[in-house]
């Protein structure tokens, strides 16, 4: 493989170095995508990797890519006719796990793929995050959507792939769009398409979205939902690596294990094993939201302290204490801050710490936050996106959820902790995808780590946090409302279009 | 009927799956015919279905799953306020609070001129921007205070 | 083979096999809802969830291949919490209303409740309710009951071909329905009340009628097609209340068409024929049996002393038994009589006498589903025989590649590769087409005998049929077959259309080249075994089309209706107006036996013993489920009396069994069946291939709902959207032809009858046709299910008789 040259964090201090000096040391760079402008400082103790655009002027044009070496790697590997081996090894040695969440290493997973298929085989990458605090893949699609091109042509040509598909999270239509353009253009300029670089290598490769469902994050439900149904889980095996997309081999990454792909092949495995730390290679992009000051992307390399994160987002705001910490997202185990403190954000790291990685979803939470309050939105949303396929799922997250109500309304009882502690065990491990496990978690671990927030609230029907910082009251009402009717809303605006009672009782004859 | 706009959109949709996956364009055809039509009655998932040559009610299973689909008026501007925990820690409640004030609605309740209906969504996967809002599905606002949410709603004729 | 161990009980199973596969073969048992052995896997109940050792959690049963060396625990611990907490799941949201369900006493979830539940609820959340759904006139729906297995929305998709029902909605709210306001119309619909595992879906009939221990059950056969479903009657207080499949894997498997399931509901039909009656001066009369019988006697004696043994007709239903037939066959023969035939839907004969045996499907039906390649020539599968069209839908769901010839485009629920939509008078050149190219195909060529050369000789072969010799030969496909397994078959409208014989003969030569199986697929659930005992005329008598146009000073009718069962209306109804004395063993008080002399009352087959032959020749015998209705008697009985009445000699049975040894002559069933089934044909017939007909053709298909009197009674299918009035369904061209348009009134002619029509489009009809239903009142003035027909406008002033013609909603 190539030399390293420059590592990413070197790229860019030279990039605040250089505009410095030539202009105003303010001047924000435009990104044409969404029109917006930020400042290079704000990119000071990152290693921008999967976002190494960032520091051009309109960092999604192909001509921003091509400027920091793109689309080199992929015509290097066809034209030379690297081996597939060869690539897959040093994924392998890179240390690369699934930016997803589940961090399965990726050069494993390609592994999986059978070389010898009498038909087509599919690409899939999934940029369907919808976890609360995920918003990482986001910018990658919207600032460096060719490195994802790139990423997923080298897959390709690795796995022997002839069609790919990009599901994209529906709710972040513009970025859906910056993304169809930039396939425009890597087809216009030859990267997309038949033959090539004049060789035999093909590769078709289309953007599709999501239109509100968490679930599709799921690869399986995604692979369903690309089929034209509704998003629910398939069970395993078979796995997608030879049941998938069609009933056809397929792989499915994430966008961020994409798009580290160029930059692997361009610098070596060890290189980018070397970024981060042991069994956690290269770096990662964190999305740091809640009750910060700067919310936003920190690509950092793994292995970086909470702390230095956390400093980087501008510390916990309005210079409160830190309280609590969802690090991956909230099918992650709840912290406090005295867990999450001394950790590193790596698989390891935080793994040691008391929770996991999991997408690299880092939620703050101030002294402010009432947990009780915090589970109930929590068991909501798994509540209102559970596909309704598994028994334990589809009665359980609305069990789960209308008890934490019950408390939150001021009718908790103290058994409740313990039902609502076995309730969740038992939705845990017993579902065929892993929501089943995601829906537990946060109840589990808030119960854990919260428990006399959570008696203090049953025991005095109101929030031990006296300055509440939720202004819940109108989320109140209208969740209540949407439980109560949650049934028969949905059968009277499909059904009853004249408000009769229809279908309400059993038709004569 | 659906429209030759439409039908054109659709076909380009198709053209990315394999010749016998027609209903891998569903999602789209049924965001393609919403986006046209505001909303998805039996009508739209119908014709859908048949320009698909899929089944009726697999259809109808896809536009009831996806929460962006609507399958009732929701007036001629949705506004969806995304209340999950990220945005909740920044006061989405403030904003939800203002609209349903502002407006004088609840949520999926659509303003007596029939232009606004106010929803509540889930995770955008924009937390950076929280609190965020979509409009009609394809437009989001970011950053919200209620002096911006004013000036969006201003801009919304 | 793989080793595994469950419950510590070592084992070897199948590679490939699913644990609960396993378990099931070793009787061992593990709660389900929602897998079914029948159905694709869902793995979404979880209620079979086991404990296999090295997995940290616990696995679906239903989805889990074996591997070798697993141990698997189905009662441990680990597995009895899962499965003890899903219970709990599917309870919370379950109403307690099982005292009012019908599902009571024989519903899956409270019988696993008992075995896995606990007497209490932690739950004290509010319940969900879910919106009752009207799906049709069959299933009766209480969706708050559903459990969401899922069970029927796949079996309508893979087993009745249909995607009907879906699961909308997500998470806590999905909810099963069908599109809308759209009813389930599958024929096969009232599995899903089976599939059910709890009491959202049950039957609409039964609802409320009856608790499932109070019912007796009783094995019987299926009387409507030939394919000799088991089934079990329930019973209660000598009425029968249901009817459900008794699974057989080789014949129904678990199912039931609708036609069988429902039919009994005409059983209780308030038409129902309960006393003899004799007709004096024109006014019907009740009267007690011995002065029926000797008056049918003495009129039946009188008119064959006086003009012999063939001024009698005897009609016999082939949905009768075979001791039914048998007798009758031998009360004819006794009183001289060679005018004898079952064959009531036939026009062609000309078969007769050049068989070499009975005619039959030429396979087992299990071997369907192994099939390669199919050729269906005239059928309507789903209408004619509609559990036996899902395996069918098997075979081209593995794989098989289907060509159809036929006058209509129904849609089969299943991949066409191939098909070829003529007029039926085109069908035998379609035919010789295929034999042709599949003659010159380099595998399979042959020197046909000159008599076919030169027939085929005149044959141009399109690129359809050229395809679908190839398709028939082998070719096509992922994989070219070197010897494909080939069925071809003829159904319905093969066997009543005027060209049958020579359709025929193609069929056999394009089977003989390719050697494939296959034969008739004969309409009613004893049509076979009324060929096998010969209840057809020998050389000299009249057969059942001559019978009518040749009418007889007298009729015996057995179990018949002569307008709706006898392929031409108008010339029953008026050989029936003419004769001096007609005598109807019948269930049924009928407009149709209006000329009848005296009606005898006889049992249905729930009322009598007796024995059905199936299509594939299977003999099967049943017994009474309940006591005869009224004063009926099982028409074996009648018929024993009639001839001791007679005076006739061999009258003496005292049981039905007595009657089938004399039927087999005391010999094994089977051994006769192996012996007499046989489709070859001893000589050709003439074939012309290339006959010329301009004119307008009706295809007079009988409904599946409109095919024998018992399914014609039963309201709920009469409810269905298959109750289908007779209209004039065109294909748009042929209307535009016309110069008639969609909606208006015509007249149709055939013969010297005519009826008054709605024209109707109906794209799935071949140009040059008409579609006209048959064996219903409203085109009982018609002739030929499969002949000539002529279309005028019609003129009410001109015409103002009876034109009751209602629109109906189309099959």
């Amino acid at each position: 493989m190539a030399t390293p040259t420059k590592t990413p964090e070197k790229v860019v201090k030279k990039a605040i170095k250089q505009k410095a000096s030539k202009e105003q040391p303010q001047t924000p760079i435009t990104i044409r995508s969404t029109g917006r402008a930020f400042s290079l400082e704000s990119l000071a103790g990152q290693t921008l990797l999967t976002l190494r655009t960032l520091t051009e002027e309109n960092p999604a044009s192909l001509a921003a890519y091509e400027k920091v070496g793109g689309y080199v790697q992929i015509k290097k590997i066809v034209t030379e006719k690297t081996k597939a081996v060869d690539i897959i090894n040093q994924v392998k040695l890179s240390n690369l796990r699934g930016r997803g969440g589940a961090g399965f290493p990726t050069g494993l997973k390609w592994s999986f793929m059978p070389r010898y298929f009498d038909g087509t085989k599919y690409l899939v990458c999934n940029s369907d995050e919808g976890e609360p605090g995920t918003f990482k893949d986001r910018d990658i699609l919207r600032y460096n959507p060719h490195q994802l091109i790139e990423g997923m042509l080298i897959a390709a040509y690795t796995l022997g792939a002839r069609v790919g598909y990009n599901y994209i999270h529906g709710e972040i239509w513009q970025d859906y769009e910056t993304f169809e353009a930039a396939l425009h253009e890597a087809k216009a300029a030859g990267y997309l398409g038949e033959n090539l670089f004049g060789t035999n290598f093909s590769f078709d490769l289309y953007a599709v979205h999501g239109y509100g469902a968490y679930i599709c994050g799921e690869e399986t439900a995604l692979i369903e939902s690309i089929e034209g149904k509704k998003g629910q889980p398939r069970f395993k095996p078979p796995f997608p690596a030879s049941y998938g997309v069609f009933g056809k081999p397929t792989n499915v990454n994430n966008t961020e294990s994409y798009a580290s792909i160029p930059w692997i092949m361009q610098h070596g495995g060890q290189a980018f094993a070397e970024l981060g730390v042991p069994n956690s290679g290269g770096t990662k992009l964190f999305s740091v939201s809640g009750h910060v000051e700067k919310p936003g992307n920190f690509e950092v390399k793994m292995g970086t302290t909470f702390t230095d994160l956390l400093n980087m987002a501008g510390g916990v705001w309005k210079g409160r204490k830190l309280k609590a910490v969802i690090p991956g997202g909230p099918s992650t185990a709840v912290m406090t801050a005295e867990m999450i403190q001394n950790a590193t954000m790596d698989y390891d790291g935080l793994s040691k710490a008391g929770s996991s990685l999991g997408a690299g979803s880092m939620i703050v939470m101030d002294e402010t936050t009432c947990m009780v309050k915090t589970l109930k939105r929590l068991s909501y949303f798994f509540y209102e996106e559970s596909c309704g396929q598994c028994t334990p799922c589809r009665e359980g997250t609305g069990w789960v959820y209308r008890v934490i109500s019950r408390i939150v309304d001021g009718n908790g009882k103290l058994e409740d902790l313990d039902l609502l502690t076995d309730v969740s065990n038992n939705i845990s491990g017993r579902t065929i995808c892993a929501l089943g496990d995601a829906a537990a978690t946060p109840v589990l671990s808030f119960i854990k780590h919260f428990r006399p927030e959570f008696e203090y609230y049953i025991l005095h029907g109101k929030s031990m946090i006296e300055q509440d910082s939720l202004q819940v009251s109108g989320i109140e009402n209208t969740m209540v409302n949407e439980h109560v009717s949650g049934v028969s809303a949905l059968s009277e605006r499909i059904y009853v279009k004249d408000g009769s009672d229809k279908y309400g009782a059993e038709p004569n004859g | 009927m659906l429209s030759a706009e439409s039908i054109k959109k659709i076909d380009y949709e198709i053209t990315k799956y394999p010749a016998d996956q027609r209903q891998s364009a569903v999602m789209a055809a049924l965001r393609i015919v919403q986006t046209e039509r505001g909303w998805l009655s039996q009508e739209c998932i119908s014709e859908v279905a048949a320009y698909l040559r899929m089944p009726e009610i697999a259809a109808m299973e896809v536009a009831t799953f996806y929460n962006m689909y609507d399958l009732e008026n929701v007036g001629r501007y949705k506004i969806t306020i995304c209340t999950n925990i990220s945005c909740m820690l920044r006061d989405s409640d403030a904003i939800v609070n203002h609209l349903q004030a502002k407006l004088g609605v609840g949520f999926n309740q659509v303003t007596e001129d029939g232009k606004f209906c106010l929803k509540e969504g889930e995770c955008m996967g924009a937390c950076s921007g929280a609190p965020l809002m979509t409009v009609n599905n394809h437009v989001m606002h970011e950053f919200l205070t209620p002096e911006r949410v004013d000036v969006i709603l201003e801009s919304l004729k | 083979m793989v080793e595994i161990e469950i419950d510590g009980k070592a084992l070897e199973v199948e590679y490939g096999s699913t644990i609960i596969d396993a378990a099931d073969k070793l009787g061992i048992a593990i709660p389900r809802f929602c897998y079914h052995k029948k159905l694709p896997v869902a793995a979404n109940c979880r209620m079979c969830l086991v404990q296999v050792e090295k997995f940290a959690k616990p696995l679906p049963a239903c989805a889990t291949p074996v591997a070798d060396g697993m141990k698997i625990f189905t009662r441990s611990k680990a597995a009895v919490e899962a499965q003890k907490s899903v219970m709990e799941f599917l309870l919370i949201n379950h109403p307690l209303d099982c005292p009012i369900c019908d599902q009571g006493g024989e519903c899956d979830l409270q019988d696993i409740a008992v075995a896995y539940g606990t007497s209490g609820s932690r739950y004290t959340e509010e319940k969900r309710v879910v919106f009752n759904k009207n799906i049709g006139p069959l299933i009766s729906t209480d969706m708050t009951r559903c459990i969401q297995c899922t069970r029927c929305v796949r079996f309508l998709k893979e087993v009745g071909g249909m995607h009907e029902l879906g699961l909308v909605g997500r998470g806590e709210h999905v909810e099963i329905t069908a599109y809308v306001d759209k009813s389930v119309n599958s024929e096969l619909s009232g599995n899903i009340i089976d599939l059910c595992p709890v009491g959202a879906l049950t039957s609409k009939p039964f609802r409320y009628s009856a608790r499932s221990w109070e019912l007796t059950r009783r094995p019987s056969i299926a009387p409507h097609d030939g394919l000799g479903s088991h089934i079990e009657v329930h019973v209660k207080d000598n009425k029968v209340m249901r009817v459900l499949p008794r699974e057989k894997e080789s014949i129904n498997e678990c199912w039931l068409s609708d036609r069988d399931r429902y039919s009994y509901e005409g059983l209780n039909s308030p038409d129902r024929l309960k006393v003899p009656m004799i007709k004096h001066n024109g006014a019907w009369q009740e009267t007690d049996w011995k002065t029926a019988l000797e008056f049918a006697a003495g009129q039946l004696k009188d008119i064959t002393k006086q003009h012999g043994g063939d001024a009698l007709g005897v009609l016999v239903s082939p949905n009768s038994t075979m001791e039914e037939g048998y007798l009758i066959k031998e009360l004819a023969h006794g009183l001289g009589c060679d005018n004898v035939d079952y064959r009531l839907r036939q026009t062609d004969f000309r078969l007769d006498g050049k068989r070499v045996g009975t005619p039959w499907m030429g396979c087992n039906i299990q071997d369907i589903e192994e099939l390669d390649r199919i050729l269906l020539i005239g059928s309507n599968l789903r209408n004619e025989h509609p559990l036996l069209a899902q395996r069918f839908r098997k075979a081209v769901n593995n794989g098989a590649e289907l060509s159809i010839v036929s006058p209509l485009d129904n849609n089969p629920l299943m991949e066409i590769a191939h098909k070829v939509i003529v007029r039926p008078n085109d069908m035998v050149n379609v035919l010789g087409q295929i034999l042709k190219a599949m003659s010159k195909l380099q595998r399979l060529s042959l020197c046909l005998p000159p008599t076919l050369e030169n027939l085929l000789s005149n044959i141009k072969v399109r690129d359809n049929t050229q395809a679908m010799a190839e398709s028939l030969a082998g070719l096509g496909g992922e994989i070219d077959l070197v010897a494909p397994r080939v069925g071809i078959f003829i159904g319905n409208m093969g066997l009543s259309d005027p060209r049958f014989t020579e359709m025929y003969s193609m069929a056999e030569a394009i089977g003989g080249i390719c050697g494939a199986k296959g034969g008739i697929l004969p309409a009613a659930a004893n049509s076979t075994g009324m060929h096998l005992m010969g209840v057809m005329p020998n050389a000299g008598g009249l057969h059942a089309r001559e019978m009518l146009e040749q009418p007889r000073q007298a009729y015996l009718l057995l179990n018949i209706e002569p307008e709706l069962d006898c392929q031409h209306a108008a010339l029953a109804k008026a050989a029936m107006a003419q004769a001096e004395c007609v005598v109807a063993l019948t269930m049924y008080k009928s407009e149709a036996l209006e000329n009848a002399d005296v009606l005898l009352p006889i049992a249905p087959f729930t009322e009598t013993s007796g024995t059905f032959m199936s299509m594939e020749g299977r003999v099967q015998s049943f017994a009474a489920a309940t006591k005869p209705l009224g004063e009926c008697r099982p028409a074996w009985k009648v018929l024993r009396v009639l001839g001791n009445t007679l005076g006739l000699h061999g009258f003496d049975f005292d049981s039905s069994e007595q009657v089938k040894n004399a039927i087999f002559k005391g010999e094994k069933p089977s051994t006769v069946v192996r012996r007499s089934l046989n489709n070859n044909l001893k000589e050709l017939v003439e074939i012309k291939v290339n006959v010329k007909n301009e004119g307008l053709q009706r295809i007079g298909e009988v409904p599946q709902y409109e095919s024998d009197p018992i399914v014609r009674r039963s309201a709920p299918l009469q409810k269905t959207k298959y109750n289908t009035q007779p209209m004039a369904r065109m294909c748009a061209a042929q209307i535009s032809a016309l110069g008639l348009v969609d909606g208006e009134t015509v007249l149709a002619r055939q013969d010297k009858g005519s009826a008054v029509l709605k024209v109707r489009l109906d794209h799935h009809v071949a140009m040059g046709c008409v579609r006209v239903t048959a064996s219903h009142e409203n085109s009982t003035g018609l002739g030929d299910l499969m002949g000539d027909i002529t279309l005028e406008k019609y003129d009410s002033d001109k015409n103002a008789t009876d034109n009751s013609q209602q629109e109906a909603e189309t099959a």
